[in-house]
C-alpha cells in the first residue's frame, strides 16, 4: 500500500474526536453445543469467548479475522439475533443481553443488519417493494402511502429504480440484491448497521461499488457502521478502526492506519503479509502463517495463537494474554508485542523501485498513454486480497 | 464511477417470465394427461345433477345384470340399475373423499409441522413422537380402524383418512421448515423485528408451500384407494348411496356371470388414481426451483 493512499485518507476522513461508545459488549461469550459423543461430556464450540469492544457513534468498526474465528457469531449477538451464553451487551448504556424478544424487537428499529448472502437474504415469495417495507410495517412508521413512497426513494437512493418494487427477488443479480438488502436496512431508520461480509459473495467488479454505496449512506444516515470482513483491502478502505479476532477472542484493535503501518500482534502481522503486494520485487515475501487454525473445540493453552505463532515462547504456551493498551487509542493481547511489534514497521509499504525498472514504468506509462489506453496499474485499493481462508 | 455504478445497478431485467410453473407442465405430456383425466371426472362428479342419466337409486327388475347396451350403456347392477348413473354419482363420493380428507390431513397436519419445526425443544420432540407413532401403523389399517371407531359412514371415512394422512404433512412440513429455517431471510426477518407467527405465516409457510401441494395432490390418489377400500370393507358410502368401492364389493359375486359390474369401478379407481399421481409428479417438476 503506497503512502500516498494513506495520507489521502486521513485528510479524507479525520476520525471522530473520542465520540461516546453507542455499542459495547463486556467480557461477552458464547459457546454452541456440540454433538458430543453418547458417553461422556458435550463437547462445546467456544465461537465467542470473552470479548470486549466498544463501537464508537459515527464511526466504521472493522472485525477482521480468518473463517471460523466467530467473526459472524460476534456480529449476531451485537444485534441479540442469538443470545450470549455470558457477558453484556450495551446500546447506548443499556444493557439489552437480558431482554426478552418483546423488548428486544421495539429496538430492531434501531439495530439493522446487512447478510453476507444476497440469494438467501430475502425472501423469495415477497416483492422487492413488500420486503423493503417490511420494517417499517412492523415499526408501525407512517402510512402505507408514505411506506410506498419511502419504498421508491430508498431504491432510488441505493441506485436501483423505482419501478423495481412489483419484481420478485429472483429476478435480480447479486450486487442488485445486495442493495435491496442495504435498502431494506435503511427503512427503518438505524442508528447502528451491521454487515456480515455485505460484499464477500459480489464479484470484485461489484464490491467496490457496493461498499462506496455503503459509505455514501452512511454519511447521509448518520449512521455507525459495524463491518465483518476477511477482506483486508476492503477494510482499510472504510474502517476507521479494526478489530482482529483469533480463535473468538480479540487480539488486536487500533485505528485502521496504525494497524496497518504497524501491526503489533503477530497475528495481524501474518493477515498483513498475505496481502499481495503489487509489485514484483517483493515476490519473495513467504507466506508465514502455517496451519490451520485449531479447533475452537479445544482451544490450544495461554496465547490461543501460539500454536502458529513464530514468535512463541514458553510463556506463550502457559499464561494467556490479556488485550492490554499498546500506544495511543490501540489494544493488543501479546506478551512480546514489543518485541514483535519492531519487527514488523514499514510492512505493508510498497519497496522501493530501483532505478532501472522505474524508467522502464515511465516508458510504458507513456506509451499506454499515447496508446489511448488506461494505465495497466491501478491504485492498491482497486484489489482485492484476502485473508487466507478455509472456504 | 457513477456511470459505472448505474450500468451494474440497472440493467434491464429479462422480461416477466409470466408463472413458470404453469409454462413448465403445460410442456410436460405425462402431467397434462394427468390434468386432463383428473378434469374429466371432476367435471362428470359436479355435472351429474344436469346430466340426463337415470336415478342412481332406480331399480327395474327387468333388466337385472344387463350387459352393456344401447339403454345401458356399461350396463346394469344386481337390482337393475344403470351402472353409468351409478358411477357419475359415486363419482362424487370418490373425489370428495379424496379431496375432503386432504384437506382435513393438511389443516392439521401443517400446522403441527410448522410449530415443530419453527420451535423445536419440547414441542417439536412431542409432536415427532405422536407423528412417530402414527406412520408406524399402516395407513390402510388405521383408517379402517379409526373409520370403524367413528362409525359407517362417508363423512366418518373422509375423517379417519384424513387422521391417517396427517402424519405425512406433519412430518414433510416439519423438515421443509427446517431447511427454510435456515436461511438468512428467516434470520433477516428477526433482524427487522418480526414475531414468530408473522415469521411463520409471511416467511416459513409460503416457502413450504409447494412440496405440501405436490403431497396433498398424491394424497387424493392415495386418499381416493383408501376410500374404495373403506366402502369396499363396508365402512364408507352407506347403500342405497352409490360409490366405487361399495360397487366392487358387490361386483365381486358376480364376476363370472356380469363381469363388467368390476370393469368400471376399478377403470375408473386406476385412471382417477393415475391421474392424480400424474399430476403430482408434474407439479414436483414444475415447482422445482432447481430446474431451469
Amino acid at each position: 500500500m503506497s503512502a500516498v493512499t494513506t495520507s489521502e485518507k486521513t485528510v479524507d476522513r479525520p476520525l471522530p474526536p473520542r465520540a461516546p461508545y453507542i455499542l459495547e459488549t463486556r467480557d461477552l461469550v458464547r459457546h454452541f453445543a456440540a454433538d458430543g459423543s453418547l458417553f461422556g461430556d458435550k463437547a462445546v464450540v467456544r465461537a465467542v469467548d470473552g470479548v470486549t469492544l466498544g463501537v464508537r457513534r459515527g464511526e466504521t468498526l472493522s472485525i477482521v479475522g480468518e473463517s471460523g474465528c466467530g467473526k459472524s457469531t460476534l456480529a449476531r449477538l451485537l444485534v441479540r439475533l442469538i443470545k450470549p451464553t455470558s457477558g453484556g451487551i450495551l446500546y447506548q448504556g443499556r444493557d439489552i443481553s437480558a431482554l426478552s424478544e418483546r423488548e428486544m424487537r421495539a429496538l430492531r428499529r434501531d439495530l439493522q443488519f446487512v447478510f453476507q448472502d444476497p440469494f438467501s437474504s430475502l425472501n423469495p415469495r415477497m416483492t422487492v417493494g413488500a420486503i423493503i417495507e417490511e420494517p417499517m410495517r412492523v415499526h408501525r412508521i407512517g402510512t402505507r402511502a408514505e411506506r410506498r413512497r419511502r419504498v421508491r426513494e430508498l431504491l432510488a437512493r441505493v441506485g436501483l429504480r423505482p419501478e423495481f418494487a412489483d419484481r420478485y427477488p429472483h429476478e435480480f443479480s447479486g450486487g442488485q440484491r445486495q442493495r435491496i438488502g442495504i435498502a431494506r436496512a435503511l427503512a427503518s431508520g438505524p442508528t447502528v448497521l451491521i454487515g456480515d461480509e455485505p460484499v464477500s459473495a459480489l464479484d470484485v467488479s461489484i464490491q467496490a461499488q457496493v461498499i462506496n454505496l455503503l459509505e455514501d449512506l452512511k454519511e447521509e444516515f448518520d449512521l455507525t457502521l459495524i463491518l465483518i470482513a476477511h477482506d483486508l483491502a476492503v477494510i482499510r478502505h472504510m474502517s476507521d478502526r479494526v478489530a482482529v479476532m483469533y480463535l473468538g477472542e480479540i487480539v488486536e484493535l487500533a485505528d485502521t492506519d496504525a494497524l496497518y503501518d504497524r501491526p503489533h500482534h503477530p497475528y495481524t502481522q501474518a493477515l498483513m503479509r498475505a496481502i499481495p503486494v503489487p509489485s514484483p520485487h517483493a515476490r519473495d515475501m513467504v507466506a508465514e502463517l502455517t496451519g490451520d487454525v485449531p479447533s475452537p473445540l479445544a482451544p490450544p493453552s495461554g496465547c490461543r495463537f501460539h500454536t502458529r505463532c513464530p514468535h512463541a515462547t514458553e510463556l506463550c504456551a502457559q499464561k494467556k494474554p490479556h488485550l492490554e493498551a499498546s500506544g495511543d487509542n490501540r489494544f493488543v493481547a501479546c506478551h512480546h508485542w514489543r518485541s514483535v511489534a519492531d519487527s514488523a514497521a514499514g510492512l505493508s509499504e510498497e519497496p522501493a523501485r530501483p532505478a532501472n525498472a522505474a524508467h522502464r514504468l515511465a516508458l510504458y506509462r507513456a506509451w499506454t498513454k499515447k496508446q489511448g489506453q488506461n494505465p495497466a496499474t491501478q491504485s492498491p485499493t482497486d484489489q482485492a486480497p484476502t485473508v487466507p481462508s478455509e472456504e | 464511477m457513477t456511470d459505472v455504478l448505474d450500468n451494474e445497478a440497472n440493467d434491464l431485467l429479462p422480461a416477466r417470465s409470466g408463472n413458470r410453473a404453469w409454462k413448465k407442465l403445460k410442456h410436460n405430456r405425462s402431467a397434462l394427461l394427468g390434468l386432463i383425466l383428473v378434469s374429466f371426472f371432476i367435471v362428470a362428479a359436479l355435472a351429474a345433477p344436469i346430466l340426463p342419466i337415470a336415478d342412481p337409486a332406480a331399480t327395474s327388475w327387468s333388466a337385472i345384470r344387463k350387459a352393456p347396451s344401447a339403454a345401458h350403456w356399461l350396463g346394469t347392477d344386481e337390482i337393475g340399475r344403470d351402472i353409468l348413473s351409478r358411477m357419475i354419482w359415486g363419482a362424487r363420493a370418490s373425489l370428495m373423499a379424496g379431496v375432503v380428507s386432504v384437506i382435513v390431513a393438511t389443516i392439521i397436519g401443517v400446522p403441527l409441522g410448522l410449530l415443530s419445526g419453527y420451535f423445536g425443544g419440547w414441542i417439536d420432540q412431542v409432536i415427532s413422537r405422536i407423528t412417530d407413532a402414527l406412520l408406524a401403523t399402516p395407513f390402510l389399517i388405521l383408517a379402517i380402524a379409526l373409520a370403524a371407531f367413528l362409525g359407517p359412514n362417508l363423512t366418518n371415512a373422509m375423517i379417519a383418512i384424513g387422521l391417517s394422512a396427517m402424519p405425512k404433512f406433519v412430518r414433510l412440513t416439519r423438515g421443509q421448515v427446517l431447511s427454510v429455517k435456515t436461511e438468512d431471510y428467516v434470520e433477516g426477518a428477526r433482524a427487522v423485528g418480526l414475531a414468530d407467527f408473522s415469521i411463520i405465516s409471511r416467511y416459513i409457510l409460503p416457502n413450504v408451500f409447494a412440496p405440501v401441494l405436490v403431497q396433498a395432490t398424491l394424497t387424493v390418489a392415495t386418499a381416493i384407494i383408501a376410500e374404495a377400500s373403506l366402502s369396499f370393507l363396508g365402512l364408507g358410502q352407506q347403500p342405497p348411496d352409490p360409490s366405487w368401492g361399495s360397487m366392487l364389493n358387490v361386483a365381486k359375486n358376480f364376476l363370472t356371470q356380469a363381469p363388467w359390474m368390476a370393469w368400471w369401478p376399478g377403470a375408473a379407481i386406476f385412471l382417477v388414481v393415475l391421474g392424480f399421481n400424474l399430476l403430482g409428479d408434474g407439479l414436483r417438476d414444475a415447482l422445482d426451483p432447481r430446474e431451469g
